[in-house]
């Protein structure tokens, strides 16, 4: 009897749409954190492990020097290398694959270099349309690193202190 | 008498003089270490196995420590341990931090105990030291700052290759591994060192940062360059051969490879390999299907054969082939009506007939304990390296080697007698030896040999000689590949067995190819009055079944060899790679080399080795056996239904070994001969090169860099025959012979005699060359220019 009355009362009142709106209002006016991705971004770690890039020293030189450490450790195996003795007597590849298909994106590339020629930079943003647009390849990998060189180098550079 | 002590704890018995560190193999109980080898003498100079000793108040070197009746000794313990440790830290102090670059990376013995005993990071903060890099040719590359100083390449040339070629210079922070002044390491051993180095200093040059040792899939195989029949690990990278190290096998080739069959591999990977089998069509090679291949060839043989008869075909058949392979020609050529079937393309004796199988006469690991031995007509150490180093470990310890050769090559050994004659005065050399020792021992010659030899008198060398050989209670007299491919070869075979019966040593004969036991066994030779290869090359039939032969290298009389193929109505070539075929044969039939099937090699010992595929067939390359099993079937004939390798093998003997031990004698039917004296003008010393032996080994650029190919690329005499011919070193000489002519560059080598020139056969410029007189003339190259 009672409980019948309470609820006719109540939806006379609009209490519960009241409620609703209580809660809509109080949204209204509380922080956003919707990201309009892509005009926003959310902020990285340093350590953010995305596409990879082959590095170069500063006089132009690649870093990489074929002791396929990286190639070794890969647990996807995405990564083949293969090697030769270049004309001035070092230690360099011919070819140096990643398949982006493949890669689970551990770190365990950059991790194992000992010249910090493989690394994984912030950068997700990257797609294919055809079959093997993932597959990426040495010059490929050595364009990334020539263009994110700074982020890279700033980002290995702030990371320095806790290896 | 042995001695009983303890290794942590645990009781072991070794032979009186053993030393710790073999008493510690014996229980299986590894001591670090990087100087000791099995194999060559103690060092102790790298202090890595040093091991806690009771009663000894430092440590000791297990290694150099001998043992002794009671010894407790403790390989873990704490001061053994930190010991070691303090060893290893001072190894690494001047050990380049470069693992990552460095080709031992993954294999080397220094990397693998630093885990254990190194620290995990270096107190050293000094300047490093840096070492210049040597240039030690064309096989070996050096970075000679990660040197340890083990001096294992040192000792393995003195002891083991016998000549030094490397050595110490310098004390203590300034000491290096050196080659004497401006020299390279030209020994036919020397990949070995690459193995021994347990460090990154001396790696393989055409191995170079190709491959990291993780990625090798290795695979066991057996040598088909040499008669002795290496037992091999080839590794393999993606179906393709990286490099070849050897697989310890005590009975054939200890722990040791030539260079030849180490390096050889290159031969399989160059751009000269056939993948596509090939027909000439109307003057033009068209690369076809193997059906229409195989069918044309069928077609060819049939027709030729029913229009000449069965006596028109004949076939050459390489004793690099496998034994499956062998066996597979023979009954096609023999199916097919003809018994012209030789594998004896180098000899120029045709007269020399084995009742079975030409061997060593004994097991190759018994030729180090001879007493004395005569190598009748070998080149040893560039014929067969390793027997040679078997010998120089003889020799070491009293086995008196005597030889009778054309040429006064220095064997790196003790030589306690040598005669050098010419090659027309070898067999009367010889003769003097069986003369003089039937004087010695009393006994007359007997047979053939005693209607040649009646009346010769012995000289005092060959007095000497039979002196040293005879009263011994182990001896042979072995019969080189020299002797094998002189024109006389029925007279020396006869002359050194009769010497062998006189002296009661073993008759053998070194096998020249990998197979050359083997393709006598299965009949690779006519048996029924056929025509061997001198007969087809005189009387040349109309079908050829050419099979992993390259007439214009292989063949001993190469230019009669390209013209008897030149004029034949129809030649197949099954062959791995292109050479000269496009220019005799009609239809190329690509098959595969020795590590891309399996197959079987019976050595020089009568082993029988079988061994599987290492890699893929190249291409469309396909197995030999599988190529003649088709081709058999296709010709309609009986007993080519073999599926598998196995039933082919199986289809030969049930019991392969067997079947080669009772095929194996080294008696010979009586041939009549006469003892001419030695000519007088100018003679050919004619050899096939250590690198030209057989067709992988002649592609395989490496080898062809090393100097041992360089200087068969020359016509070599010594100084008085090249100044009676107006020659000087280095100039060049146009050598004549047999219609044939070369320009090569001249070489002076002492070890020749007076009037000899050596030319050898099997290469690019003297292919041309023939039988006969020789004659030189000096090229002017100025007049020329």
């Amino acid at each position: 009897m009672w409980n019948r009355a309470r609820d006719i009362l109540s939806s006379l009142l609009l209490t519960e749409l009241l409620k609703g709106l209580a809660l809509t209002g109080r949204f209204m006016f509380a922080r956003k954190v919707t990201v309009f991705f892509p005009e926003e971004k959310t902020p990285q770690s340093a350590r953010f492990r995305g596409l990879h890039a082959l590095r170069r020293y500063p006089n132009g030189e690649e870093r990489c020097i074929a002791c396929k450490l990286c190639e070794a450790v890969c647990p996807a195996l995405a990564i083949t290398i293969e090697s030769e003795l270049r004309q001035d007597g070092t230690r360099r590849t011919t070819r140096y694959d990643i398949d982006l298909t493949k890669c689970i994106f551990c770190g365990f590339c950059e991790e194992s270099c000992p010249v910090d020629s493989i690394v994984e930079t912030r950068i997700l943003e990257y797609h294919g349309e055809a079959r093997g647009d993932l597959y990426y390849t040495k010059p490929v990998l050595l364009a990334i690193g020539d263009r994110y060189e700074a982020q890279i180098a700033a980002d290995r550079a702030e990371d320095a202190r806790y290896r | 008498m042995t001695i009983k002590l303890e290794i942590d704890g645990k009781p072991v018995e070794v032979d009186n003089g053993a030393t710790v560190m073999e008493a510690a193999s014996k229980l299986g109980t590894f001591v670090p270490h990087f100087c000791y080898h099995k194999k060559l003498s103690i060092a102790a100079n790298c202090r890595m196995c040093l091991v806690q000793v009771e009663k000894a108040p430092k440590p000791l070197p297990a290694c150099a420590t001998p043992a002794t009746e009671g010894m407790k000794v403790w390989t873990q313990s704490a001061p053994a341990v930190a010991a070691q440790k303090g060893v290893m830290e001072f190894l690494l102090i001047n050990h380049p931090l470069d693992c990552p670059i460095c080709d031992q990376g993954g294999e080397c013995q220094l990397q693998d105990l630093a885990v254990g005993y190194g620290g995990s990071c270096s107190r050293y903060e000094e300047e490093k030291r840096v070492v210049v890099n040597k240039n030690l040719g064309p096989l070996i590359s050096t970075d000679m700052t990660r040197c340890i100083h083990c001096t294992r390449c040192v000792r393995f040339g003195q002891e083991i290759a016998g000549v030094m070629e490397l050595g110490m210079a310098g004390r203590g922070e300034h000491s290096e591994i050196l080659t004497f002044v401006g020299r390279t390491v030209d020994s036919e051993l020397s990949g070995n060192m690459i193995d021994l180095c347990p460090v990154g200093a001396l790696t393989s040059k055409p191995f170079r940062y190709s491959a990291r040792t993780w990625e090798l899939a290795r695979r066991k195989s057996v040598s088909p360059h040499d008669g002795l029949g290496s037992s091999l690990v080839m590794q393999v990278k993606q179906e393709r051969v990286m490099r070849v190290v050897p697989l310890e096998n005590e009975a054939v080739n200890e722990c040791w490879l030539s260079d030849r069959d180490r390096f050889a591999y290159e031969g399989l990977n160059t751009e000269d390999r056939l993948t596509r089998p090939m027909v000439c069509k109307d003057g033009a090679w068209v690369d076809v299907d193997w059906p229409e291949a195989l069918e044309a060839v069928a077609r060819g043989l049939r027709d030729t054969v029913a229009r000449h008869g069965p006596a028109s075909l004949a076939a050459l058949l390489s004793p690099t082939l496998t034994l499956e392979e062998l066996h597979l020609a023979t009954k096609l050529a023999r199916g097919l009506g003809s018994d012209n079937v030789d594998h004896h393309f180098r000899a120029l004796d045709s007269r020399a007939r084995f009742a079975g199988a030409p061997w060593l006469g004994m097991p190759v690991a018994e030729l180090g304990r001879q007493q004395a031995v005569l190598l009748v007509g070998s080149t040893i150490r560039k014929e067969q390296p390793l027997i040679a180093q078997r010998l120089r470990q003889g020799a070491r310890k009293g086995l008196a080697v005597s030889v009778v050769h054309v040429a006064d090559d220095d064997l790196l050994m003790p030589v306690a007698h040598r005669i050098v004659a010419r090659p027309s005065g070898l067999v009367a050399a010889l003769a003097s030896v069986a003369v003089a020792l039937a004087e010695s021992t009393g006994r007359p010659l007997e047979g053939e040999v005693a209607a040649a030899l009646a009346g010769f008198a012995a000289t005092d060398e060959a007095r000497a000689v039979a002196k040293s050989l005879s009263g011994r209670e182990r001896s042979a007299v072995l019969v080189g590949h020299y002797a094998q491919q002189h024109p006389e070869f029925a007279a020396l075979a006869a002359i050194a067995r009769e010497i062998a019966r006189l002296a009661g040593a073993t008759f053998g004969v070194l096998a020249q190819n990998a197979n050359s036991v083997g393709a006598k066994l299965v009949g690779a030779h006519p048996l029924a009055g056929g025509l061997d290869t001198r007969g087809m090359l005189a009387h040349p039939p109309k079908a050829w079944v050419v099979a992993g032969f390259e007439p214009e290298r292989d063949a001993a009389l190469a230019p009669a060899a390209i013209a008897a193929l030149g004029q034949a109505e129809f030649v197949v070539a099954l062959t791995a790679w292109r050479c000269w075929a496009p220019e005799y044969a009609h239809v190329i039939l690509p098959i595969a080399p020795s590590a891309e099937t399996a197959g079987t090699f019976v050595n020089m010992e009568g082993r029988v080795q079988s061994f599987h595929a290492v890699t893929k067939p190249r291409g469309d390359t396909r197995p030999g056996w599988k190529v003649l099993r088709m081709l058999g079937s296709m010709l309609g004939l009986e007993g080519f239904d073999a599926d598998t390798v196995e039933a082919v093998r199986a289809a030969i003997a049930p019991d392969l070994p067997a079947w080669a031990r009772a095929g194996l004698s080294n008696d010979a039917a009586a041939v009549a001969f006469q003892v001419s004296a030695p000519g007088a003008g100018l003679e050919r010393v004619a050899e096939w090169p250590v690198y030209g032996t057989d067709p992988q080994v002649r592609r395989a650029p490496s080898l062809q860099k090393t100097a041992d190919a360089k200087a068969a690329a020359r016509a070599r005499m010594n100084a008085a025959t090249a100044i009676a011919a107006g020659l000087a070193l280095g100039e060049r000489v146009r050598v004549t012979q047999g219609g044939g002519e070369a320009v090569l560059e001249v070489a002076i080598d002492p070890a020749l005699p007076d009037g000899c020139v050596r030319v050898a056969r099997g290469i690019a410029g003297t292919v041309s060359l023939g039988e006969g007189p020789l004659a030189l003339a000096k090229v002017d190259t100025e007049a020329a220019a």
